[in-house]
This record gives C-alpha cells, sequence and structure tokens, in this order.
C-alpha cells in the first residue's frame, strides 16, 4: 500500500497539514503573468520559489515556463530586498528584453515588509524601465489563501497595470476566464468568435505554455493578452467573471477604476454552468445565441441520455479548486450522480455556500470541507470509511486511487504525469464531453479490468 | 551518423559573444565563471558565489537541498515541513527517490507534511502550532523520527525550531525529533542546504546504534540518493561481490542504518558536493576513512567495485569483483558496440548537479560522444578543480553563515581503520583516498567550463555548438527541445532509471540513442516550408 499509515479512524488535527489539496499564492500570479504577451514573471523572494514554481508549471504543460527572482541571500533580508529586486529589473530588460516585468511577491519579501509599489517607482525614477516597457505588479504572501488567491491578484494587477480606457464605450465583452487550461482559453474565444462577439480575454494562456514544436525557441511566444487589447478593456460594455475565487477580484478592479460593470459567473464546466454562460454572454452583447449551439449542446445532451446507465447514482469523491469544483458537482449531479466527499485547500465561505446552492438536498449527505486541513489526508480517511465509484482530481489522486482501487479521472492542477489538459478542453458544451468521455473510460476499463470473466462484455 | 568533420567553435570567442550582451558589471562577475578548459593547468574558476538577481537560474534554495536533496529519501522519518504550504507542496514525490519499505516497512515519503503557516502565525509566531503539529503527526503514525524543516519566514519572525524540537523530543519519549536551519535565503544555492542537511544528521542520528554489521566488508555509500533506482542498481553489485552495505545517504535509507551508519569500516563518496561533509566528520570522529568513487559508466563501475577491493586487500574479495565484472561486461559491451554505431562523434553538453555534470561524461565517452561543454549548479571550486584548492577558497558572507561542526576524536568509539601508511600506498594506487579530482582535469582541452549557467548563456551554447544532446533539469528541457535538441533530465531523469552500474549503462546508452536517433526531430518543419518544394504546385492541374 502507497499510503499504508492512512488510519480510517479520523483524528481531528488543528496544526497539521497531510497531503494538501492547494499549494501557495505566487505560483498562481506566475500562471496569470504568463497570459500577458511578452511578459516575465518575476518572483521577488529566495531562488527556491522561482526555480519550484517554474519546475511545478513545465512538469504539467510540458512546455517551457520563463520567469526570473530576485534571489535574495540572507543579506538582502536584513537590508531588505529593493536592491536586488532593481538589479533584477534591470538585467531583465537589458539582457531578456520582455515588454513587460510581472513583479509578485513571496513569503519571504512580504515579511520583512518590501514594499513593491515603491521599488518599482524607484526603478523608473532611476531609468531602469526602457521607454515603451512596463512593470506591473501584486502582492502574494504565500500564508494567505492559496494558489487560486495568487492568481487573482495578479489578475488585479494586471488590470491595473494594463487597463486603460479611451473614455468612448464600445460593445466589447472582457472575459476573465480564471485559472483554467490554454485549451479552455481557447475554447472560450472560439465560443465568444462563433457567436459573433467582440472579446478581450485575459490572462490568455493559449499559444503560450502549448506552443508548437517547430525548432525555434520563442521566449515570448505569440500568445498573451496583448498591452493594446488590455488597453482597451476600460471601454467595454461589461466583463464577465468566470469563478469568484480567481476572476472576481480584476473584474472589481475594472469595476473601480473604469466603471465597467461585472458579473460573477461560474466556470463553464458541464452543462447548466454552460448554458448559463451562453445566455450570458448572449444577454450582455445583445447578440441572438447561433443555431449551432443548439447543436453543440445537443451532442452533450445525447451523450449523457446514451450513457446515463453508467453515471446513474455512482458516488465520487473529488479534491481541487473552488471555482472548478462548483460547476463540476453540478454537472455531475445533473448526471445522477453522487458527489459524496469533496476537500479543497482553499479557504473561502463562498465554497461552500455555492456548494451546498448547487447540491441541494443532497448536500446534507456529503463530506466537505475547505480551507485549513482540507487536506487530501482527510479526504482519504473518508473514502476509506465511505468508497466511491469515481475519484476526480489532481495527479497526487493516483496514490488514493491504486489504493483503494477506485477509478481515477485527472482534472485540475498539477496533472503531472498525464498530457491533454493543454489541447482538449473541459469547458462548454464540447468540454462537457470531454468530462463524459474521461469518466466513462476510467469506469467501464475499471470495469473490463475487474469484472468476472463470465460478466465480461463486448458491447457496453 | 558519424559526423564527417566536426567544426567547433573557439570556445574564447563563444564566450566573447556570451559577455557582449551583459551589462559591463555582470559581464565581470560572468567572466570568472566561465573557463576555457586546459587539462593540464591549474585554472581557477569563479563557483558557489550569489547569483546575479534578474539573470534566469537553475538553482533552486537551501530547503531544495536539504528536504529536498539529503533528507527526502529516508522513508521512516516524518519530514515536517514549519512554513506555508507550498514549500512542502513542490518537494513531495517530485524527485522520484525510488523507496522498498516491504510489504510492511514504514514509509512516509508519499505523504507530504506542513504547518501550513497562517498570517496570524508570521504576526504571533508559529512554535505553539508548529509543537501541536509534531504531536498530531505522532499521535496518528507514531514514526521513529520527525525532521523539522525552516522555510524562509521562520528564520525572519525567530521561531526556534530547535528548541521546540528538543522540547517535543523530550514529552514524547520515543521519537527522535530535530530541526534543520534550512530558510531557503540561506547560502546561494542547494548546497547549503546539503551541508545543514549533514550537520544535522551528524549531530542527531549517526552513531546512535553501535551494533555491529554482520558482514566481512561493510562499507557506508554516500551521496547516493536512488534516483529511478540507481540505488537499488548498486546494492545488486555490491550484494554480488559480497559487500555488505551498512548504510546509504540517503537513497532507500533508514533512520535506523544512519543510527549505525558509523560501524561501517569505509565511506564511499559519490555525490561528492552533497555529502563530503559527512565523510570528512565520520572520519574524524570514527576514524572511517573515505574514498571517492563514481557509478556512473560501466568502467567507472568496474573502477569503483576494483577500488573497494583494493582497500580491503582481500583476494578472495578482489577475485569475486572480477567474476562479478566479467560476468557484467560482455553485456554492456554487446549494447556499447551497437549504440555507438549511432551515436559516435555527436556532441552533449551538461549543467547539472554538483557531480553528475561530471559523471555522466563517463556515460557518454563509453558511446563515443564528445562533451564539449559542462558545468555545475550549485558546486564549489573544488568539484571542479580538485580538493586541493580548498585551503585557498575565500569563505565569503553567505558561506559564513552556513555552520561549521567542530568535531573530535571519539574518546571511545573511535578506531582508525586503516593506518596512514595503508592509506598513502593506496593513493598511490590511484584511489582517490580523501580526496577528489575535480571534473575539469578529466575534461578535454578548449571545452567550455560554465558554473551557475544563465538561460542565455545556454540559449548561446545551443545557437554556437549545436549539440546533439544537452543535460540540465526539468525548468530546461522544454526550453532546449524547442530548439529542437533533444534534452536529458540528469537530476530526475525525466521518466527512466536506473542508470548506475552496468545494467544502467546499457539503460543509458538506449536512451541516448533513442533520444538523438527519434524520426521526430528531422520532421519539425512542414512539408509544405521546405525550400526545395517551393514552385511544386501546379494551378492548372489544380484546377482541372
Amino acid at each position: 500500500m502507497l499510503l499504508r499509515h492512512t488510519p480510517k479512524e479520523i483524528i481531528k488535527r488543528s496544526a497539521l497539514t497531510i497531503s494538501p489539496a492547494k499549494t501557495c499564492q505566487p505560483i498562481g500570479a506566475m500562471y496569470a503573468a504568463l497570459g500577458v504577451h511578452s511578459c516575465l514573471p518575476h518572483s521577488h523572494g529566495s531562488q527556491g520559489c522561482c526555480s519550484y514554481h517554474r519546475s511545478a508549471l513545465t512538469r504539467h504543460y510540458k512546455d517551457p515556463i520563463m520567469a526570473g527572482t530576485s534571489s535574495f541571500t540572507e543579506g538582502s533580508c536584513v537590508f531588505g530586498g529593493q536592491a536586488n529586486l532593481l538589479q533584477g529589473i534591470s538585467n531583465i530588460f537589458t539582457i531578456y528584453e520582455p515588454d513587460i516585468i510581472a513583479v509578485h511577491t513571496t513569503c519571504l519579501s512580504e515579511t520583512i515588509g518590501d514594499d513593491v509599489n515603491q521599488i518599482v517607482q524607484k526603478a523608473k525614477d532611476d531609468g531602469k524601465v526602457p521607454e515603451g516597457k512596463k512593470i506591473i505588479h501584486c502582492n502574494t504572501p504565500s500564508y494567505v489563501g492559496s494558489h487560486v488567491t495568487g492568481f487573482s491578484n495578479m489578475v488585479a494587477g494586471i488590470v491595473k497595470g494594463l487597463a486603460a480606457s479611451t473614455g468612448i464605450k464600445t460593445n466589447t465583452i472582457n472575459i476573465i476566464p480564471g485559472w483554467v487550461e490554454p485549451s479552455d482559453m481557447r475554447e472560450i474565444k472560439r465560443i465568444a468568435k462563433d457567436m459573433g462577439i467582440s472579446i478581450v480575454l485575459f490572462p490568455d494562456t493559449s499559444d503560450v505554455v502549448d506552443t508548437p514544436q517547430t525548432g525555434k525557441f520563442k521566449m515570448y511566444p505569440d500568445g498573451g493578452v496583448t498591452q493594446k487589447e488590455m488597453a482597451i478593456t476600460g471601454d467595454s460594455k461589461a466583463t464577465l467573471a468566470l469563478g469568484s475565487f480567481a476572476s472576481e477580484a480584476g473584474a472589481k478592479q475594472l469595476d473601480i477604476s473604469f466603471k465597467v460593470p461585472f458579473k460573477v459567473l461560474d466556470i463553464p464546466i458541464g452543462l447548466s454552468a454552460t448554458d448559463r454562460f451562453i445566455e450570458s454572454l448572449s444577454s450582455v452583447a445583445g447578440v441572438k445565441v447561433p443555431d449551432s449551439f443548439v447543436a453543440e449542446r445537443g451532442r452533450l445532451v445525447d451523450v449523457i441520455t446514451d450513457m446515463s446507465q453508467y453515471f446513474y447514482g455512482k458516488k465520487v469523491a473529488l479534491f481541487g479548486d473552488p471555482d472548478q469544483l462548483i460547476p463540476l458537482t453540478e454537472f455531475l449531479i445533473d448526471l445522477n450522480m453522487k458527489p459524496v466527499h469533496m476537500v479543497s485547500g482553499t479557504p473561502g465561505k463562498k465554497f461552500m455556500e455555492r456548494i451546498e446552492e448547487v447540491s441541494g438536498d443532497l448536500f446534507k449527505t456529503m463530506n466537505v470541507q475547505n480551507g485549513a486541513q482540507a487536506d487530501m489526508f482527510l479526504l482519504h480517511q473518508w473514502i476509506k470509511n465511505e468508497k466511491p465509484d469515481l475519484l476526480i482530481g489532481n495527479t497526487y489522486g493516483k496514490y488514493i486511487a491504486r489504493d483503494e482501487g477506485i477509478p481515477f479521472v485527472r482534472m485540475g492542477f498539477p496533472i503531472l504525469d498525464r498530457i491533454g489538459h493543454s489541447y482538449f478542453p473541459t469547458v462548454g458544451y464540447s468540454g462537457g464531453i470531454r468530462i463524459l468521455e474521461k469518466m466513462l473510460d476510467a469506469i467501464l476499463d475499471h470495469k473490463d479490468a475487474t469484472c468476472s470473466e463470465i460478466e465480461m462484455e463486448l458491447v457496453l | 551518423m558519424i559526423r564527417p568533420e566536426k567544426i567547433l567553435p573557439n570556445p574564447s570567442k563563444v564566450k566573447e559573444a556570451i559577455l557582449a550582451k551583459y551589462p559591463a558589471k555582470i559581464a565581470r562577475k560572468r567572466e570568472k565563471s566561465m573557463v576555457v578548459n586546459d587539462p593540464k593547468l591549474d585554472q581557477e574558476i569563479q563557483s558557489n558565489v550569489r547569483t546575479i538577481p534578474g539573470i534566469i537560474t537553475q538553482r533552486g534554495c537551501t530547503y531544495a537541498g536539504c528536504k529536498g536533496v539529503v533528507l527526502g529519501p529516508t522513508r521512516d522519518i516524518i519530514n515536517l515541513v514549519h512554513g506555508p504550504i507550498g514549500c512542502s507542496f513542490y518537494a513531495w514525490l517530485t524527485r522520484r527517490n525510488q523507496t522498498d519499505p516491504g510489504p510492511d516497512g514504514d514509509n512516509f515519503m508519499n505523504y507530504c507534511f506542513s504547518t501550513d503557516m497562517q498570517d496570524d502565525n508570521i504576526v504571533f509566531g508559529g512554535e505553539k502550532k508548529l509543537k501541536q503539529a509534531i504531536q498530531e503527526a505522532y499521535d496518528i503514525f507514531h514514526p521513529k523520527a520527525i525532521g523539522v524543516f525552516s522555510t524562509c519566514p521562520v528564520g525572519l519572525i525567530g521561531d526556534d525550531v530547535h528548541a521546540v524540537s528538543r522540547e517535543m523530543k523530550e514529552k514524547l519519549g520515543d521519537c527522535n525529533v530535530f530541526g534543520f536551519s534550512c530558510e531557503g535565503y540561506k547560502g546561494v544555492s542547494q548546497s547549503a542546504g546539503h551541508h545543514i542537511a549533514n550537520n544535522q544528521l551528524f549531530k542527531h542520528v549517526v552513531g546512535l546504534n553501535d551494533e555491529k554489521p554482520t558482514g566481512k566488508y561493510n562499507i557506508n555509500l554516500l551521496g547516493e540518493y536512488n534516483i529511478g533506482g540507481d540505488g537499488f542498481e548498486i546494492d545488486r553489485l555490491f550484494k554480488a561481490c559480497g559487500i555488505n552495505v551498512v548504510c546509504t545517504f540517503s537513497g532507500n535509507s533508514t533512520i535506523g542504518a544512519f543510527e549505525k551508519s558509523h560501524t561501517a569500516d569505509l565511506n564511499l563518496v559519490m555525490c561528492h558536493r552533497s555529502i563530503n561533509y559527512m565523510a570528512e566528520m565520520m572520519k574524524t570522529k570514527f576514524g572511517i576513512p573515505w574514498i571517492k568513487i563514481n557509478f556512473i559508466g560501466a568502467m567507472a563501475t568496474a573502477k569503483a567495485l576494483r577500488k573497494v577491493g583494493e582497500y580491503f586487500g582481500d583476494k578472495k574479495l578482489k577475485d569475486r569483483i572480477e567474476q562479478v565484472i566479467s560476468l557484467e561486461m560482455p553485456e554492456v559491451l554487446k549494447a556499447q558496440e551497437d549504440v555507438k554505431s549511432r551515436t559516435a562523434g555527436k556532441l552533449a553538453m551538461l549543467f547539472v548537479g554538483g557531480s553528475r555534470a561530471h559523471h555522466y561524461q563517463e556515460l557518454f565517452k563509453e558511446i563515443g560522444m564528445d562533451v564539449v561543454s559542462a558545468g555545475y549548479e550549485f558546486a564549489h571550486r573544488d568539484d571542479y578543480e580538485g580538493r586541493k584548492v580548498i585551503p585557498t577558497i575565500k569563505v565569503d558572507a553567505d558561506s559564513r553563515n552556513i555552520e561549521e561542526l567542530t568535531i573530535e576524536k571519539d574518546p571511545e568509539r573511535y578506531n582508525l581503520r586503516a593506518s596512514v601508511e595503508k592509506m598513502e600506498k593506496l593513493k598511490k594506487k590511484g584511489l582517490e583516498v580523501s580526496d577528489y579530482v575535480g571534473m575539469m582535469s578529466d575534461m578535454q582541452d578548449q571545452s567550455l567550463i560554465v558554473d551557475d549557467i544563465t538561460h542565455w548563456e545556454s540559449d548561446k551554447l545551443i545557437e554556437y555548438y549545436k549539440p546533439d544532446i544537452f543535460c540540465a533539469g526539468i525548468k530546461e528541457k522544454y526550453v532546449v527541445q524547442k530548439t529542437g535538441i533533444p534534452l536529458k533530465q540528469l537530476h530526475s531523469y525525466d521518466s527512466g532509471g536506473p542508470y548506475a552500474g552496468f545494467k544502467g549503462a546499457i539503460n543509458f546508452y538506449k536512451e541516448i540513442d533513442q533520444m538523438t536517433n527519434t524520426k521526430i526531430w528531422k520532421k519539425l518543419k512542414a512539408p509544405w516550408l521546405s525550400s526545395n518544394k517551393e514552385s511544386s504546385i501546379n494551378a492548372e492541374y489544380v484546377s482541372a
């Protein structure tokens, strides 16, 4: 057994986290900053932070993840990190020539109290920022929130640093997609295009972390929201923020700065959340939903009706990030599946409220927890007490899945041992079909591998 | 395919071109970390110095070197990370250290433990939470030992992990609790973390159990981390030769083995950078000599085994070692010959580790490949130039912050395993006794050595040399591969291994053969973009 020391009996913990269902803020800021064109993320802290974040993102995307670090030493901790950041900024603009540097802090620079805003101002005053180049920044103390909070903070930082307005309103819609895969961002852009709606999607990591192999390395790939696009977001008719945890702060900031009204929606994962997304997009933009979407939706519904027998009543355990878990739970319930256990390390009351909303009567029967000690160890203990038919979560779930003999679907961050997430979306109607396919593959592969020889069937 | 004619760039010119991009001050500093090698000369290379902010380095932090590298592979210790969640999360199962706990042995390596510090812990201190976390870990798992690892904020807010550990060790009674002040900002790289890990293991664990080993030839293997199963392959060979491994630091290790490691008669040092402190301290306190060996490369493996035979000087052992080597070599040579026909003349570059950039050159040589440029990520001058330069290394402020333990002879247990005369004699026979000659004397003339290479520098090296394979880590992997050149990870081996020993050598030959000769590298360009296909469209024919 891989997790042989996990007891069935649940002992209450108040200080020890075991096998977390979250990581720290700065990695989210790094990922969000990669969604800006020609932007180099910069980690203001010890070298290890930057190294760990780049490694984790690289393992997930199997693509180059470039970023700089202030390389703190003991001396910088005593005297402050200003000298390191100023030198870092100057070196990055000279050697690596990005258009933008996106600075995020770490627990180290936060604890010693470095004022990044002031340091960036000093860099400008000292002439370390070349003409036309920009520095955006945000605070990402690792001891608050989670990786999702860091993403959210950098999205707000992107708005603060790059959004602008000409004063003339347009029909453009801003969409903040949340912490989703490049494939999802690409799909959201495709949906808007097919609906004939002009959008600015940010951050946008498509064509940044899913780049083609051409034999040429581009330090700043073709993708990412451009400064030009960000400069018109203040003129947009509205902002749609997908997922309150990752996207609401950015949308709010646009409202504060430029009076762009916003609406917070769930990430369009599954049938109902996609329905709401399409309808919202249509009503906000004032366009009719094209007929092609009726067909697109119909294909998803068709698969559900065809395969309903394999989903009905199946118990599911899940772990991951709130913005994904909320619509995913709703989707599972749409399929008549039963989410039984769920943890998210990301704190926030809204998670529990929304899970209760989408779960209805089922909520009372579910084990749900988020925030402190809502970790995979607890999830595993719940699983030992009531075995689900399916486990959904990031790669770390495979240890539980193997020990307990549960079919396992990889969704979330990080996925370190499989590909696909970069290329095939899980948002929208067609993304819904992909989720169904993955769940069916897992459930039916398990059935084929474990059923008796007598029960082996060719046609399922 | 053998290159008909290798035209290599002039390394001095390459160096010049690289430095030209840098501001003057940076160029002056980096210049000292780039050396055009002449193996006959004593050349100095700047290393183990601060990384310049913003330069895009491969390096990680002290915590990574301490928790991730040295203590990470020990299965029956609970490695509790005191800090915000990220530090423990990123070091969770990402290094591919294999371990074999058997069906019911303790194994906590698949778990990730953290105090998950929150803002109120930063403001009001985290010691109370740490104590409680240790208690909870003990109550749930009853481990033999708990190691507490400090992350950046812990040092800044002044939590005393050592005092907490002492208190909890006393309170729990049957659990060895000890702390590591391995905050990420200490030192200049992972290297400081190795040193801190060595110190604490030596202080708190080594020597706790005097039970004598049962084998005849008892050794410790130091600096072997069982990535991809390397340690298992080496263990197989030791077993075949009749050599008893008391403890490996720290691949597939246990706390119990560490406790008894001072009972061995010889220390074999594999990764000099990460573990030489332990070897020196054991020599001083217990009288155990150490020799440098390397199990990467078939010839190096044979040499390493022979060194052990030479040390014990027993004919029976020597004969058995020769027997094992002659049994293993035919298959190795067969694979070598086959692979060599496709890899000979190809160029390799290695920028990794504190030893691997040196060790892996053996394997490339064995399949006829040339290493034209190499460097370490976190090594010191002695890893490049040999231990002879240690007295001349200036201790700077960053190194001074890392505790240097004062070790004395153990009054009862010190036992000089081999006389000075014997060791001198072995030295003359070519054994690196308490010594490491470093990488540079082993590398060819005019090869380019670069310490703590930056992204800009590796990008330029690739442009000028167009190597056939580049070896580094995960962060560099896809950056290099996007240029059309395969990258072999030599930290965690991608998905492969073992590469140590004889079977490992065969694995590596095959892996490099596959990586450099896989067909896809020739198909990167879309066919319609090839220049010789320009006027192939016949408009009339198409429209017809």
